[in-house]
């Protein structure tokens, strides 16, 4: 009880007050809200607009359900090695239930979770990483005796807006992967009647969720959204647009195998099956760990993790130009056929002619 | 399923299949036909020296020139433009021998030794634009000469759509112009598929007849004693 009063008269002050008093200097504040309002691609004034706006915001009671996951989507964004502006996020938000980042357990965690619900309905943030098992009424994903569709359903009436985290949540993801045995379905396919961003990736990018949430508090909404539902922002160009490597894709500089010359002089990876061009992400200019690197720039082409059905779309490793051939057989007997239609025709032609000659 | 899966896999593999069916039909169709007997003696002890009607065709008669040229130096830059567009850009290039290794189990680099070249993406938005302007020309003196449109039909004017098709998508989808990428590149795929299915059944089937009928006729005419 002592600790839910604490969180609750932490959530009274404002971010700026918590973060003062956290020894965040308005510097390093100032420094944050611009380069989030610069990856966001808002105006330079916009970042001091941002700053402001934040120190004055309340903290937002924010519950993460996690889902049909792997866990992957919360190791990337809480796996900072130092204060980062992903790290950030944990001072923005009250983050009222999340299971394996909060110390309760067991009923003390889903009393926190329901506690939360009834204080803070229709203002909350519900944030979901994981598709929602819907075969055999949901039985398929269970916390705490309840399936993860009736959790979904029940939170969803009282959320301010919901944000699905990762590729899982906003799109099915793996385990929406055919044959999807358990009925995998996106957020947006269960909840009709509530703002939903997608921040899809496997995982994603921390920025994402951090700019997303930041422009929530800063200017009470939601960023504009592609039609897919992700912020235009971070999902407006594609990684090939983006990517470094795109100079040796027009020079037609291409890497034929993973250890050929052309791997090692690090020319582009479309001939070795690279998803660049089909993906939109910003992998290629937020970059991972600290900006230090990305898939492509480890020298291995792009999976396309950030659109629907990646999983299903065929090899990672076939390029993108490259058609599926069905079977060969049919192939085969449409030769046979083509060539019996041929002759077919042919002996009609000649049998024409021998009336014509014959005088019939 | 989204467009692009349906336009690089059940779309192009039953377009392919129709043009397979298409082509030879035509082609056996043709070749099956019974040859009128020639019931006169040969005028010239060989016949075969009429191929060379299918070289001797092929570049304008000096007389007709005037009148030619213009069809004659667009009708092979196009053909130039989309044989270089098709065959040495590297994601047609890779479609190509993924073709050849999946359907006819035939592995290009080790077949001949090479691996097959390309040119690079400037080079072949270049043909491109060459294919592209000298059709859309060719277009333009189609109407505007009152014989040529006498002589048009449907077949020349939906062959010509199928034809430009192809190169106007690929080249946006080159350029990423007009829509997202894999918005273009389905479309680009669809408008080739569009192509295939048309393709045996409309004017373009000139592509397999054109040398056969003109080599064909060559050797009629050498027969009769004519000089190609």
């Amino acid at each position: 009880m002592k600790g839910e009063s604490m969180r609750n008269d932490e959530r009274e002050i404002t971010l700026g007050e918590y973060l003062a008093a956290r020894g965040v200097s308005r510097r390093a504040f100032l420094k944050f809200a611009c380069s989030l309002a610069s990856l966001m691609a808002l105006p330079p004034s916009a970042g001091i607009a941002m700053a402001e706006a934040l120190a004055k915001a309340k903290r937002p009671s924010v519950l993460w359900f996690p889902f049909q996951e792997c866990t992957g989507c919360t190791e990337s964004i809480t796996r900072s090695h130092e204060p980062t502006i992903e790290s950030m996020i944990f001072d923005m938000i009250s983050l009222d239930y999340h299971e394996t980042l909060m110390a309760a357990a067991g009923h003390q965690s889903e009393a926190a979770r329901e506690q939360a619900m009834k204080d803070h309905y229709g203002k909350y943030l519900l944030l979901i990483d994981g598709s929602v098992a819907t075969g055999l009424d949901g039985a398929y994903s269970c916390i705490g005796g309840q399936t993860n569709l009736s959790w979904l359903t029940e939170a969803a009436k009282g959320a301010a807006a919901i944000i699905a985290i990762g590729s899982c949540a906003s799109y099915g993801g793996i385990p929406k992967a055919n044959p999807n045995p358990t009925g995998a379905r996106a957020v947006s396919d269960i909840v009709k009647d509530k703002p939903i961003v997608n921040i899809p990736g496997c995982p994603p990018i921390p920025a994402v969720l951090t700019g997303v949430l930041a422009h929530f508090l800063t200017f009470g909404s939601l960023p504009e959204l592609d039609p897919l539902g992700r912020p235009k922002a971070f999902y407006g160009e594609t990684i090939h647009d983006r990517c470094y490597r795109r100079p040796f894709y027009d020079q037609g500089r291409f890497a034929k195998t993973f250890d050929d010359e052309g791997a090692r002089n690090g020319w582009c990876l479309y001939e070795l099956g690279c998803k660049g061009p089909v993906t939109y992400n910003a992998c290629a200019t937020i970059k991972w760990n600290a900006g230090t690197s990305f898939p492509i720039q480890s020298g291995h082409g792009c999976l396309g993790c950030s659109e629907p059905d990646f999983w299903d779309k065929g090899s990672f490793y076939r390029p993108l130009s490259v058609a599926h051939w069905g079977n060969k057989a049919t192939l085969g007997g449409a030769a046979a056929v083509g060539v019996a239609l041929g002759a077919a025709a042919a002996l009609a032609a000649r049998r024409r002619q021998d009336k014509i000659v014959k005088g019939d | 399923m989204d467009l692009l899966i349906f336009a690089r896999g059940p779309g192009m593999y039953w377009a392919v299949t129709i043009f397979v069916i298409g082509v030879l039909w035509k082609l056996a169709g043709v070749i099956l036909l019974r040859a009128k007997r020639d019931l006169s003696e040969a005028r010239k002890p060989s016949a075969w020296t009429g191929l060379r009607a299918i070289l001797t065709r092929s570049w304008p008669r000096r007389a007709f020139v005037h009148g030619t040229a213009f069809s004659e130096v667009l009708g092979y830059a196009f053909h130039v433009g989309f044989l270089f567009t098709l065959v040495f850009y590297l994601p047609h290039v890779l479609f190509f021998e993924d073709m050849f290794k999946g359907l006819l189990g035939v592995n290009f680099q080790r077949l001949f030794g090479v691996s097959w070249p390309y040119f690079s993406g400037g080079m072949v938005s270049f043909f491109g634009a060459v294919a592209v302007a000298a059709l859309i020309a060719l277009l333009v003196h189609r109407i505007v000469n009152p014989v040529k449109r006498l002589i048009s039909n449907f077949d020349d004017y939906f062959s010509w759509l199928v034809t430009i098709a192809p190169l106007v998508t690929g080249m946006l989808a080159y350029g990423h112009v007009g829509a997202p990428y894999q918005t273009l590149i389905a479309v680009h795929l669809l408008s080739v598929e569009l192509l295939l299915v048309w393709f045996p059944f409309g004017k373009l089937m000139h592509t397999f007849t054109v040398f056969m009928s003109r080599g064909t006729q060559g050797m009629q005419f050498e027969r009769k004693g004519a000089t190609l």
